[in-house]
């Protein structure tokens, strides 16, 4: 049989259409849907802190970082707590030496020394990621090797991470940075290790006040859900439409 | 335990109120990369408008810039691969691209854009390879076999150069010159949205940010060029001039040299996008200022105060300025041209360091500062790589590439 050049393009043409119309039938997943469409989740993972329980000790950070393995002599951490001291004037000064790894021992704050008669209120505000649904550190890692599980966790796959920073740059949290010995970008993961397993995360196991819980979103008898459902709780930073789960009580409009 | 590096702690310095893990992160590097693709689409649309639109008197700076261009490009990857804390995983970007990602469009974009320009630089040379492939058929020694060899290679087979397949050529290449316009553009301009879209970043996000860069881009791509093409052509002026005794046929008339003509040209269209871009960029500071959300005290203490005199006084003063005065008094001369040129360069050089680095300059908090100090003398690899040296290499190896392409395809014609 003669096949000319001509025929075989043709021919190439159409099987390439009839191969390719079925295909696109389907709606394509990400990886991420398809695992969401299998497992159907029960759970969404959900953090509070009791801002008024804070007093700053720092036990959770000192736990976050052996447990989590953040070397523990540096700057950097998965997990931190500030101090906010407003000025009867108005003045807002604010500090996290070490993350508050050590808590608070200097009354100096931003290197200056508050006479307490001056200062109108004072109060300290634990942080970690907050584990946004709409997660934007998420939305620029260019190579997918940070993603959100199926009940909400936001995890870093550290060998598949090329230390680009764009995730670090991306979140308006500052709860990013790049691990000191492995060199990926790094993060809080709600311990995933430990609350996958029916343990609580480390910072909330060693909070001796009670200012940090973890709970089951999707839950109605969970203890955390009734909080953020019956009272008043607010968010961090929520005009970059994040959509963060770390939900406070007694925040102010000071906190950044 | 391994051996700890807190990466960006050595080169920030922390003022005020910031986040513990908040740090310079993206640095030179990140200066380098957009000003580096910058000059690859400047250039591209420079050689486009010899091309697409017939500006005949650009004919001469044309191929140069076309090949300039090309030895650009492959200089690109370069920043983004010393800036990577994991470059030996810089593949993943092309296996497992994430589309909602800025940075994932690189690999296709890059790559695309690199077979056009490939692309059009063969079909322009062509017929200079056939020409070599004949010419050096009858003469003898290894050294022209190779390259005989070389040309083979280049003309891919294709051997007629009657007056239609020439004329074919042309018509493809002037196909491809158009194309690569919005190519160029996209490449760049994507750069822009790189930071646009970062909505984390008060300095950053805005919409204009693409534009921004584009239009900044094709004026240090121009200014980048001329100042090339000017440089090359005085040297080998002064070449022939050295060796005018013993080669007396050579004299320096015959020597078209950075033709002052050619240069006037080239400027009208440089202070043309530079009005583009420093009207864009005075449109979004004027925005800015006016809206006056959230994020503008701490911006306004940025612009006005810390990055001054990075800002206004190197980047506007002295980089745009300047220049644009110098270009604009009657009577250019060709010194008077390649100080301004190098002003330009400064000043869109800066215009990116005051993008990347400004902003990074404040805190998420809205109420500390950082900044960046750039290692000079490097005591470890990444001092080296996220500093001065990295820098300069990145900044000379488009040049070495450009040496070397322009043995094989000669972009530089002496009449």
């Amino acid at each position: 049989m003669r096949f000319t050049r001509r025929e075989f393009l043709i021919t190439a043409v159409k099987g390439a259409i009839v191969t390719a119309l079925p295909m696109s039938a389907f709606k394509l997943l990400t990886p991420d849907e398809a695992m969401a469409a299998v497992k159907k989740t029960r759970v969404r993972w959900g953090f509070l802190v009791d801002t008024r329980k804070c007093v700053g000790c720092g036990f959770c950070v000192k736990a976050c970082k052996l447990e989590n393995e953040v070397p523990y002599d540096t700057p950097v951490t998965r997990t931190w707590v500030e101090r906010y001291v407003i000025l009867k004037d108005g003045k807002m000064l604010a500090d996290t030496p070490m993350g508050a790894r050590d808590g608070f021992t200097d009354q100096k704050v931003q290197e200056k020394v508050v006479n307490p008669k001056d200062i109108a209120k004072a109060f300290f505000v634990p942080k970690l990621c907050n584990h946004c649904e709409r997660p934007p550190c998420v939305q620029v890692c260019p190579v997918g090797a940070t993603y959100q599980t199926a009940d909400g966790a936001v995890l870093v796959d550290r060998s598949w991470c090329i230390g680009c920073g764009y995730c670090i740059m991306a979140c308006p949290y500052g709860a990013r940075f790049f691990h000191p010995v492995y060199r990926t970008a790094e993060k809080c993961t709600f311990c995933y290790h430990r609350i996958t397993k029916g343990l609580k995360t480390a910072c909330v196991q060693a909070c001796p006040f009670g200012a940090r819980q973890i709970g089951n979103l999707k839950d109605p008898n969970d203890p955390v859900t009734i909080t953020v459902l019956t009272k008043r709780v607010s968010v961090l930073k929520d005009e970059y439409g994040t959509k963060p789960q770390v939900y406070y009580l007694g925040l102010d409009e000071n906190v950044r | 335990m391994h051996e700890t590096y807190v990466h960006g702690l050595e080169w920030t310095v922390k003022e005020l109120f910031t986040y513990p893990n908040e740090f310079i992160y993206w640095t030179i590097q990140i200066v380098m990369y957009p000003y580096l693709t910058g000059l690859v689409a400047g250039a591209f649309v420079l050689s486009s408008l010899y091309h697409v639109f017939g500006q005949k008197d650009l004919e001469d700076i044309a191929k140069f810039a076309l090949v300039f261009s090309f030895a650009l490009l492959l200089g690109a990857p370069m920043p983004l691969m010393l800036h990577l804390q994991h470059p030996e995983r810089n593949f993943h970007v092309l296996v497992t691209p994430h589309f909602t990602s800025a940075i994932s469009a690189f690999g296709i974009v890059f790559s695309f854009y690199t077979a056009v320009v490939a692309t059009e630089i063969w079909f322009v040379y062509r017929k200079f390879f056939v020409e070599q492939v004949n010419e050096l058929k009858n003469k003898e020694g290894l050294g022209n076999a190779i390259k005989r060899n070389i040309y083979r290679v280049l003309t891919l087979g294709a051997y007629d150069i009657s007056p239609e397949a020439l004329h074919k050529d042309e018509k493809v290449s002037k196909f491809l010159a158009g194309f690569g316009i919005p190519v160029a553009c996209f490449l760049h301009g994507y750069a822009g949205f790189i930071f646009g879209s970062v909505k984390a970043n008060a300095l950053w996000m805005t919409p204009l940010m693409p534009v921004i860069f584009i239009m900044s881009a094709i004026v240090s791509g121009i200014a980048l060029c001329l100042l090339t093409y000017i440089v090359i052509m005085e040297w080998q002026k002064m070449k022939i001039h050295r060796h005018a005794r013993r080669h007396w046929h050579m004299t320096e008339e015959e020597v078209k040299g950075a033709e002052i003509d050619l240069v006037r040209k080239a400027t009208k269209y440089l202070i043309g996008f530079m009005i583009a871009a420093i009207t864009l960029e005075l449109l979004d500071l004027i925005f800015r200022g006016y809206t006056a959300v959230k994020s503008w005290d701490i911006l306004r203490s940025v612009i006005y105060g810390k990055d001054f005199r990075n800002i206004f006084i190197l980047q506007y003063g002295i980089g745009n300025l300047l220049p644009f005065i110098m270009l604009l008094i009657p009577g250019v001369n060709l010194k008077r041209t390649v100080i301004a040129l190098i002003l330009v360069l400064f000043g869109v050089f800066m215009m990116r360091w005051n993008v990347v680095i400004g902003g990074q300059a404040f805190s998420l908090t809205f109420a500390g500062y950082m900044e960046y100090h750039m290692p000079l003398i490097p005591h470890n690899l990444e001092t080296a790589k996220e500093g001065l040296v990295g820098a300069l290499t990145v900044m000379i190896l488009p040049f070495i590439f450009f040496y070397f392409f322009n043995k094989i395809i000669p972009s530089l014609r002496y009449k």
